[in-house]
This record gives C-alpha cells, sequence and structure tokens, in this order.
C-alpha cells in the first residue's frame, strides 16, 4: 500500500473509462420499443439495412409498450415504436409526440394448450372463444403488465362482456413480458394471449399450439413517433426524423415486409404515404 | 441439460464474435465497478473499524444491511438519477455502460466496505495494543492494518466481483440490454429465457460461471504464490 501502487490502480481506472468513450463516436439514436419487435428478430434484419444507408446506429431498448412510452415521456429515448393506439393518442395528446405514424401491423393470437378443455381449437371469433375459456375455468395467463398486448387482451375480456380479476382462481397475472408469460402459460398449459412474431420465434413452447386466430379483431397495429424536442430540447431530432422516414418509405416498407420467420412473414407494411 | 453443454461448448469453440462482446462488456462494466468499489470501500471499512466515534454502531448496522439490497432497487434508483428528467441527466449515462458501472459500484462499495470493516476490525484485535503504544497516525495504521489482512481481504475483492458479475436487476434497468451495447452476460441470459431459448440461455449461464471460475482460480494462484513469497 504506497503512493505509487494508488497511482497505478488510478490509471487503470482511467484507461478503463477511456476505453468506454471510444466506441460512441458513432452518429446514434435511442429507439424505446416493445419486446416482440425486438425478439422477433425483426430489427435485426432491418437496422442495418438503415445502418449502412444513413450511417446512424440505432439503439433499442426492448420492453412492455407501457414503460416504452413512459421512457419517452421521460425523454430518454429519441423515437418510440409500440403498439397501443390508444396510449400512443395519449402519448401525443399530452404533447410528448407531435404526431404519431402508422407503419405496420401483426396479429394477435390465441395460444392453448392442445388437449383444449374450452374446446376453442379452429375458432375464428375471439370473444366467442374467451367466453369459453371463462365458462370452463380454464387456467388463462395474463401478462398484468401494461403493455400493448395486455391492453388488447383486456379490451378483448370487456367486448366478450367477461370481468376478470386476479381474484378469480383461473385468472392468472404474470406481470411479465410476453416471453416469460408464454413460459408460464407451457409449464401450466394455460391459454393465452401472444402476438404472432413472439410465438413464431418462441421455443419453448411445450403443449401448446395456435387455438384461433385470423379474427379481423385480433390486428395489431404499431405506430412510430419522434419525442417531441419542444420537450426535452436533446432529442436527436434530425437522425430520429430520418429513422421515421426512412421505415414508411417505401424500402423500409419492403425491408419490414421481406422479413420471415420460419417462413411465415410476421410484420406486414401498412404505412399511408 | 445436455444438449445445454453441447451448445456452451459449440458456442465457446466457434467463439462468436457476438459473445466475445458480450462477455468483454460484463468484464468492463464489472471489473471496473470492482476497482471503484475497493477504491471507495476498502478504505472506508478500515477507518470504520478502527475508529471510534458517535453514530459508529448505526453506520455498521447500515453498511451491512447494505450488502442485501435487491438490484432492482439500486436500477430504478439510479435510472431515476441518471434519466434526462432526473437530476443527473445531463451527463447522457443511461443506457450506456458509465451508467451500470455507477449502478454496480453502489452495489460493491457497502459489500466491500461491510467485509473490509470486519476483517480489519479482527486484525486491530491483534495488533491494535502495539499500534497504540507507537502512537502511529491513523494513515499509517490503516495502511499497516491493510497490508496485515491483505490475503484475508481478497475474499471481499471476490465477493464484489460475484456480487457486480452476476447482477441482473440493476444493468438491464440501466444499461436497457441493448445489442452490441449494453448487453451483458446475465441480460443475454434473461432475454434468451424470454425467448423460451433455455438451452441457449443455460449455455450463456455455463459461460458465465467460467468466467466467474477463472476469476477466482486466478486470484488463488496469486495468492498462494504470495503466501509462500511475502507470507
Amino acid at each position: 500500500m504506497n503512493r505509487r501502487f494508488i497511482l497505478k490502480m488510478s490509471a487503470v481506472a482511467v484507461l478503463a473509462f477511456s476505453t468506454i468513450g471510444l466506441s460512441h463516436a458513432q452518429k446514434s439514436i435511442t429507439l424505446s420499443s416493445t419486446t416482440s419487435t425486438e425478439q422477433s428478430g425483426l430489427f435485426k434484419h432491418l437496422l442495418p439495412a438503415f445502418e449502412k444507408k444513413t450511417g446512424i446506429q440505432v439503439k433499442v431498448v426492448a420492453v412492455g409498450t407501457g414503460q416504452a412510452l413512459d421512457i419517452g415521456r421521460r425523454g430518454d429515448a429519441d423515437v418510440v415504436m409500440v403498439h397501443d393506439k390508444v396510449a400512443e393518442e395519449k402519448f401525443v395528446s399530452e404533447g410528448f409526440a407531435e404526431k404519431r405514424i402508422e407503419v405496420m401491423y401483426n396479429d394477435f393470437v390465441l395460444i392453448g394448450p392442445k388437449a383444449d378443455p374450452a374446446k376453442i381449437s379452429g375458432g375464428k371469433d375471439i370473444q366467442v372463444a374467451l367466453q369459453r375459456v371463462a365458462n370452463s375455468k380454464s387456467t388463462f395467463i395474463s401478462r398484468g403488465d401494461k403493455s400493448g398486448t395486455h391492453a388488447a387482451e383486456l379490451r378483448y375480456w370487456k367486448a366478450a362482456g367477461v370481468e376478470v380479476s386476479a381474484t378469480q382462481s383461473w385468472y392468472k397475472e404474470t406481470g411479465s413480458g410476453m416471453g416469460p408469460a408464454l413460459n408460464t402459460a407451457s409449464g401450466m398449459n394455460a391459454y393465452i394471449l401472444s402476438d404472432r412474431a413472439t410465438w413464431l420465434t418462441f421455443k419453448n413452447r411445450g403443449d401448446l399450439a395456435i387455438l384461433v386466430e385470423g379474427d379481423p379483431k385480433l390486428f395489431n397495429q404499431y405506430g412510430v413517433m419522434l419525442v417531441n424536442p419542444g420537450k426535452h430540447p436533446h432529442v436527436k431530432k434530425a437522425e430520429g426524423q430520418a429513422f421515421i422516414d426512412w421505415i414508411i418509405s417505401s424500402e423500409g416498407q419492403q425491408t419490414i415486409g421481406s422479413y420471415k420467420v420460419e417462413g411465415q412473414q410476421s410484420f406486414f407494411p401498412n404505412a399511408k404515404k | 441439460m445436455l444438449s445445454a453443454f453441447n451448445d456452451a461448448f459449440s458456442l465457446l469453440e466457434t467463439l462468436d464474435a457476438n459473445l466475445v462482446g458480450i462477455v468483454l462488456v460484463s468484464l468492463q462494466v464489472s471489473l471496473t465497478a470492482l476497482l471503484v468499489g475497493c477504491l471507495l470501500g476498502m478504505p472506508l471499512g478500515a477507518f470504520i473499524a478502527i475508529q471510534n466515534f458517535p453514530g459508529r454502531q448505526g453506520l455498521i448496522v447500515v453498511l451491512n444491511s447494505l450488502m442485501g439490497v435487491p438490484t432492482v432497487i439500486v436500477g430504478v434508483v439510479i435510472y431515476l438519477l441518471l434519466s434526462r428528467s432526473g437530476p443527473l441527466g445531463d451527463l447522457n449515462w443511461l443506457f450506456t455502460p458509465k451508467g451500470m458501472i455507477l449502478a454496480q459500484s453502489v452495489l460493491t462499495t457497502p459489500l466491500i466496505a461491510a467485509l473490509t470493516r470486519q476483517i480489519i476490525e479482527d486484525g486491530w484485535r491483534i495488533h491494535g495494543e502495539t499500534m497504540s503504544a507507537l502512537r502511529l497516525p491513523i494513515a499509517a495504521k490503516l495502511k499497516w492494518l491493510v497490508w496485515d489482512c491483505r490475503f484475508s481481504l481478497s475474499i471481499a475483492l471476490l465477493a464484489g466481483f460475484a456480487r457486480a458479475i452476476s447482477e441482473v436487476g440493476a444493468v438491464m434497468i440501466v444499461g436497457g440490454n441493448i445489442d452490441r451495447v449494453t448487453r451483458t452476460m446475465t441480460t443475454a441470459i434473461a432475454l434468451e429465457t424470454s425467448k423460451g431459448d433455455l438451452p441457449l440461455a443455460l449455455a450463456l449461464g455455463l459461460v458465465l460461471l467460467g468466467v466467474v471460475l477463472l476469476a477466482n482460480l486466478m486470484t488463488a494462484i496469486i495468492k498462494s504464490f504470495a503466501e509462500r513469497r511475502y507470507g
């Protein structure tokens, strides 16, 4: 323990910090988005094309829609891309974004055990299917995390005329992301609402399968918003806008459409030109 | 389980560039947090060990409790501090390795301080009278004690490293698990688990275990070498 030792240690500390600084020379934006877009692999397909064209690196923080919007509200992201129209419009009306632009959609599917105790397999109507799940008191796993999927699930229950709450023993809120919730459903052989993209990339399926799909009500729209620089002056407006312009351009839209998981198209571009 | 071992070995065999990047981010963040924890925690712990002052017992209880603070809580607090809407927002450290280092330093510092305090206090019981008789100034006493207890103190070092490298709660929230920027071994494991790819998650876990094992092995070798030479 002499002075030279302390000096040496400090030098190491300075070095360690300086290497951290090096990796941040490139232009970049922070995009807060949902687990479904990240975990399905869409961004790995999409972002290199954008980075190659513009030299802008996109750093994706993937969380539930509710949390992704909160990150935007606090000014910790430049661009937000999520899937809960009601919450997004609230975000705009609060002034955190100037406008919301529709980018693409995918769809929700109702997953359940192959044995299908609620007898809903092959159905095309989400409301009828949920009523049967409730009537048979089959175990249902809810995200319970204010994500876009959770918000959609609650809307479907309401439309089906079923009151759900955690006090019912068959209805279980996990308060977790899509993947962890699917792991829970797989472990309990339960019913669960999932977006198609996450389901397609999910590997620990156990005895679960898609039982209900194709209802137009299961349509799941994604929107993109630039965080309002009027609220948060440090937002990288030019770079963020460049990303939005590219993702709704015909090139960006084609790149989304060309992404396939296990041979299936997962996201369908529908930006209005 | 078996396929996980296979996966882990094939991951290592190919030395996947992505995996190397993840391991490097983990090491960079956790080793720097360990260094900060030592530079702050060891002097603090040693000072508390030999100095009497009002509120000392209370401080020791607080320090010992902080060893068990949930990493998620540290994550949330640091997130709120570093957020653009928070007091340290201008640093622009959120979702960067710097922010993660700060969060992990908050975890390592009290742990290292608490362990150092106990170890130095035990040393003080043995040598205290001699040192008091010699009327050494406090800085000299601390130097002597830390040097004397250096082999026992290596456990504080290893505990601090283990606390940092194995935690996922704080780095996930503060780092954001951004691919190629803030993705560490633990957040990658959490990600693969949530994708339902349990074998790959387990394989990454084995790699993490390997890194921790290597660190402990190196410490043990250095320690036995040093003990033989200077012990």
